[in-house]
């Protein structure tokens, strides 16, 4: 077994070990706790497929700015423990079968593709970008125009929230 | 510095989403210097803003073709539902005017925000790409979730604002989720090498699901069942020109992404989808008419109706040719200028902190304001679709088509439809004439701003009615321009 595979199989191991705490701790603190674990070890993940600009954008995106927003969210709400009703025990019912499923169907598709049957469809003349210099390149020519466009979107989310927040006078 | 052609071709494609955008940041700018009394002049700067991106459609329309290496296409289909969009955005700010004075809440940041969603519908219409597309679509979202929510003060629209922006958010994810789907089984997220890549090799489950997500997602946003749930609340507790908006415009640029991708990406998968789209129209058409027959709340009454017409919608959308992509086309138009007519009226009669909404209270008004009842009679009757109006060359058009693809029992479903919304909308014209007029009601003068939208629905509807053979050639036009030659 090589370096990195060892490194995948105990990030991937962390990875749903801390999604199954996410689901199953009735704190939502815990749950959120676990969910930076989750984030962290999928960071891993995307540093062994080479992306290390996705992966560094999940660490500061996901496990910092997001994360620290949930955390303080649920410490100025002063969230109790979660309440159990009838229906959460038929979507326990429901769900568990239904995610179970969804798994196993996304698990074919990625035999599949391992195989190479869907491989075929997947059209030629796309170029995978792994290099944060390749990525940005793209970014600033190729798709240029929603690069930019994310700028005003972001500003329109900035005014609506200072219109919804603002102290009337 | 030298600029290149295809720098200005660019410029020149995105004319009108630059100068919204342009005359947005402006008010943003421009507000803090004005003070809360001098408000009313950034509407004003925003109306011009919408005036001037009408001239940037036509500079666009001159110059047909790509932009931004393909992300943007500008065709004919593009400039029609932008003028749709932006002549929407137009009469809704002029509607705003006196409306958020009538209110208190005169604030630029809400003409900035219109300007930024018509900017965002226009990248809806012309987008090319679904990544283009998804971001479009947000910058018409975000502003509309915090329009909705713009009379601060009153908990309808708050609680409004809050149900538009999860259960938006939700369907949003949906949107994403399919194109990532799309991605993955095809290779490429362009709108027009996505058909070619589905041309070359059979339908995965991959590319279904993705299509189906993404059914899910714009859904929600045009409004249609089962999708619709959270359409009468948001429509209700919005500021009623905020309704007009989006009870229009946004339909428009987002039917216009779904024949996008529908028809000209998943083209070869008509029969895939055709199904879901039957369904869908059946259950929207029925689901609007048979709740808005028991609403006494009119504005209530007229957001089930919009629901319903999205069914109708629907009918010439299923037939799937490009008449029928033109029947859409024609029939956005149409139901943009009596939809926007009819909200605009109950912005006016609803009087301050939109006490006025029940049929009740319109009780006797052909007496009182006869020219403003007469305007209100014709968006209903256009809604109902009566000859010589917008309304009924738009059904028309769309049953047409739908009947030339052989969809007959959908056609004959949307008819039966047709005759039960006859109900709801003669009933509150007949309210208007021959109930006993209400004693408490003081009529007030409508505004010349507010006139002047009327007065364009009212003759823009008149003129549907009467002359539809121009605005239907140019929608021909526009349906063919889709087709990749």
């Amino acid at each position: 077994m090589s370096l990195p595979l060892i490194v995948f199989f105990i990030c991937a191991l962390i990875a749903v070990v801390g999604a199954i705490l996410l689901i199953v701790s009735r704190e939502p603190i815990h749950s959120a706790l676990s969910l930076i674990l989750v984030m962290m070890a999928l960071a891993v993940l995307y540093l062994l497929l080479g992306a290390e600009f996705i992966a560094a954008v999940q660490i500061i995106v996901y496990a910092g700015a997001i994360m620290v927003l949930f955390v303080f969210v649920i410490m100025v709400l002063n969230a109790g423990e979660e309440e159990r009703t009838n229906w959460s025990r038929i979507a326990k019912f429901a769900g568990l079968p239904l995610g179970f499923f969804l798994l196993m169907w996304m698990a074919h598709w990625m035999a599949d593709a391992a195989i190479g049957r869907t491989v075929a469809n997947s059209g030629g003349g796309t170029t995978v970008a792994f290099s944060t210099v390749e990525l940005s390149k793209l970014l600033f020519t190729k798709y240029l125009f929603p690069f930019e466009a994310t700028s005003i979107l972001i500003l329109i989310a900035i005014l609506g929230a200072l219109v919804l927040a603002k102290r009337e006078n | 510095m030298q600029i290149s052609a295809e720098q200005i071709d660019n410029l020149q494609r995105l004319a009108p989403e630059l100068i919204l955008c342009f005359f947005g940041i402006l008010i943003m700018v421009v507000d803090p210097f004005l003070g809360a009394a001098r408000q009313r002049v950034l509407g004003w700067v925003a109306f011009i803003g919408t005036l001037a991106a009408l001239g940037g459609v036509w500079v666009a329309s001159h110059d047909l073709g790509y932009a931004y290496s393909n992300l943007i296409r500008t065709d004919q289909f593009s400039i029609f539902v932008h003028v749709v969009v932006i002549g929407a955005a137009a009469l809704a700010i002029l509607a705003s005017l006196q409306y958020l004075d009538n209110e208190g809440i005169q604030r630029g940041e809400y003409y900035a925000l219109v300007l930024f969603a018509a900017a965002g519908m226009g990248i809806l219409a012309g987008a090319n790409e679904l990544v283009t597309s998804f971001i479009g679509l947000e910058m018409s979202s975000i502003s509309s979730y915090v329009l909705v929510g713009f009379r601060r003060k009153s908990a309808q629209s708050n609680e409004a604002s809050l149900k538009y922006f999860i259960l938006g958010s939700f369907a949003t994810a949906f949107f994403l989720y399919g194109i990532a789907m799309v991605y993955g089984a095809t290779g490429t997220t362009r709108i027009d090498a996505v058909q070619t890549a589905l041309a070359a090799a059979p339908l995965t489950s991959l590319s279904m699901l993705g299509l189906g997500l993404i059914f899910v997602g714009l859904g929600f946003k045009v409004v249609i069942a089962p999708f619709q749930i959270y359409a009468p609340d948001v429509y209700e507790g919005a500021p009623t020109p905020v309704t007009a908006l989006l009870a229009s415009a946004p339909k428009a640029a987002t039917f216009a992404l779904m024949i996008r991708i529908f028809y000209v990406s998943f083209g070869s998968a008509q029969s895939f989808w055709f199904w879901a789209v039957w369904i869908s129209a059946v259950l929207t058409m029925c689901i609007g008419n048979l709740a808005a027959i028991v609403q006494t709340n009119v504005k209530r009454m007229l957001a089930y109706s919009s629901i319903a017409h999205a069914g109708y919608i629907l009918v010439a959308f299923a037939a799937s040719t490009e008449i029928g992509i033109a029947a859409v086309l024609f029939y956005l138009a149409a139901y943009a200028l009596m939809k926007l007519g009819a909200f605009l009226v109950i912005a006016h009669l609803g009087q301050q902190g939109e006490r006025r909404l029940n049929i009740q209270d319109y009780a006797g008004l052909g007496s009182k304001q006869p020219v403003l009842a007469a305007c209100f009679s014709l968006f209903l009757l256009s809604l109902l679709g009566l000859p010589a109006t917008g309304g009924f060359f738009g059904k028309f058009f769309a049953f047409q088509s739908a009947l030339d693809s052989r969809i007959v029992w959908l056609v004959v479903i949307a008819a039966i439809n047709s005759v039960i919304g006859a109900y709801y909308y003669l009933r509150v014209i007949i309210s208007m004439y021959f109930w006993d007029p209400s004693k408490d009601y003081t009529p007030t003068a409508v505004a010349p701003t507010l006139s002047f939208a009327l007065l364009v629905c009212a003759v823009g509807t008149l003129y549907l009615g009467i002359l539809p053979a121009r605005v239907l050639s140019l929608a021909k036009l526009a349906a063919d321009s889709l087709i990749l030659h």
